[in-house]
């Protein structure tokens, strides 16, 4: 019951992720970030299974190579397809050891992420790209990933306009996350909210329900 | 649902007088969800040959970049652009390429050859090409597009006359199909120039 979501604003993108890393029906725990800084401008998050989430530092790792190497930072648009290429090769790999049959051989070892990558570029402002977990890549104004992409879709399309200010975006924000936790069947209590300006990528809050490992009180 | 399903489209061409038009969707969804509306399918290969690609998004932009690619290497050693025939038998090379592991796409070609005669095929997810001289389709709209092209298409139309064609049959029949439409994108091109328009349809 993964919920990824982002948009972009009046100079800025913001990502939100809950904050619950679930296996079946435990709960291991309910601060994980999801949303990775990647570098000093750009934001990667990510829903999807637990160890496919590592994904996204190899993405920030290469990143930092490349400006290292460079001099320079990779652009957003740059990273996305960067990102989409590493997903696609990833979907159609044939691994050595598998036999080969002669049948439709697809997925060999897909990485199951879906990611949102929000970023800061100086001549261009903010913008926000949906990458599917098969790597299908779009720019966005606004995304969503998971069940709860059900609820923060349609609360966005109702209330996003273009170039709107972090505090009304923080606010549609919250709308989305209250919208989430009272109409999802196993609502996710906490998030945590990321954004990137041209001050850099930071995170701005948490909206916490449940306060992990603090003892909480059967009462 | 089928694999080809998945991200909903529709892709149709029309020849006309010295002039052809390509149509597609805009419509980029995951299932029953709508992700983005503004999803582009169909690609500029050279100023007389154009591509749209129907069927799974990822591959569509896969096998964009892989021909762009080749179109470009090919550029460099000849000298010139490819020719639309040439071009399709490209295509279907690397179709086949992945008989048994393939692209989900299924690409339309339109292009204006030798003279500005022009030419348009389609072809299936592993290369059989199709020639037509009067219209192609592709993607999950396609019967409805066959039908619609079928009963509105004449031949030798002038380019107003073809674009309104084109027109017309893509947006009533992705009104049929619940996977692909909000709005067309259609390009006509004739030897002189290129017009491109965005269609306001039914946004559903």
């Amino acid at each position: 019951m993964e919920c990824v979501f982002g948009m972009v604003g009046d100079g800025f993108a913001l990502v939100a992720a809950d904050t619950s890393a679930v296996h079946s029906i435990l709960v291991h725990k309910s601060n994980e970030d999801k949303v990775m800084i990647l570098d000093s401008h750009k934001l990667l998050g990510a829903s999807g299974e637990a160890g496919d989430r590592s994904f996204t530092e190899y993405i920030q790792k290469n990143v930092h190579v490349y400006e290292f190497r460079n001099g320079i930072p990779l652009t957003t648009a740059a990273t996305a397809n960067f990102t989409r290429c590493e997903l696609a090769l990833a979907l159609r790999k044939v691994r050595p050891s598998c036999p080969v049959h002669i049948v439709f051989l697809v997925s060999q070892n897909p990485y199951f992420v879906n990611i949102l990558l929000a970023g800061y570029d100086k001549n261009i402002g903010p913008s926000l790209y949906y990458i599917d977990y098969i790597a299908t890549l779009h720019k966005v104004d606004k995304g969503a990933f998971g069940y709860g992409s059900y609820f923060t879709l349609s609360m966005m399309d109702r209330h996003y306009k273009s170039g709107m200010s972090l505090e009304e975006a923080i606010d549609l924000v919250d709308k989305c996350i209250i919208e989430i936790r009272s109409r999802l069947v196993v609502a996710p209590p906490n998030f945590v909210i990321k954004i990137v300006d041209k001050d850099g990528a930071r995170e701005y809050a948490w909206r916490e329900s449940i306060k992990d490992a603090a003892g909480v009180s059967a009462a | 649902m089928s694999i080809f399903e998945y991200n909903g489209s529709a892709v149709v061409a029309m020849v006309g007088k010295n002039c052809f038009a390509i149509a597609s969707d805009r419509r980029l969804g995951v299932n029953l969800q709508t992700i983005a509306t503004d999803f582009q399918r169909i690609f500029k290969i050279h100023d007389k040959l154009y591509i749209g690609l129907s069927g799974l998004a990822t591959d569509v932009q896969t096998l964009y970049q892989r021909l762009i690619f080749r179109h470009k290497l090919y550029q460099l050693r000849e000298e010139r652009d490819m020719k639309p025939q040439t071009f399709a038998s490209l295509v279907s090379a690397i179709l086949y390429e992945k008989r048994f592991g393939p692209y989900f796409c299924q690409p339309v070609i339109a292009g204006l050859g030798d003279d500005d005669v022009p030419f348009i095929c389609t072809m299936d997810c592993i290369g059989a090409k199709e020639l037509a001289k009067d219209f192609v389709v592709s993607g999950t709209a396609s019967e409805s597009l066959y039908g619609a092209c079928e009963s509105m298409y004449k031949p030798n139309m002038e380019p107003e006359e073809l674009f309104e064609t084109i027109s017309q049959a893509l947006l009533s029949s992705v009104d049929r199909d619940c996977l692909s439409g909000w709005g067309g994108h259609v390009l006509l091109v004739t030897s002189t120039e290129v017009q491109e328009r965005t269609l306001k349809g039914r946004m559903d």
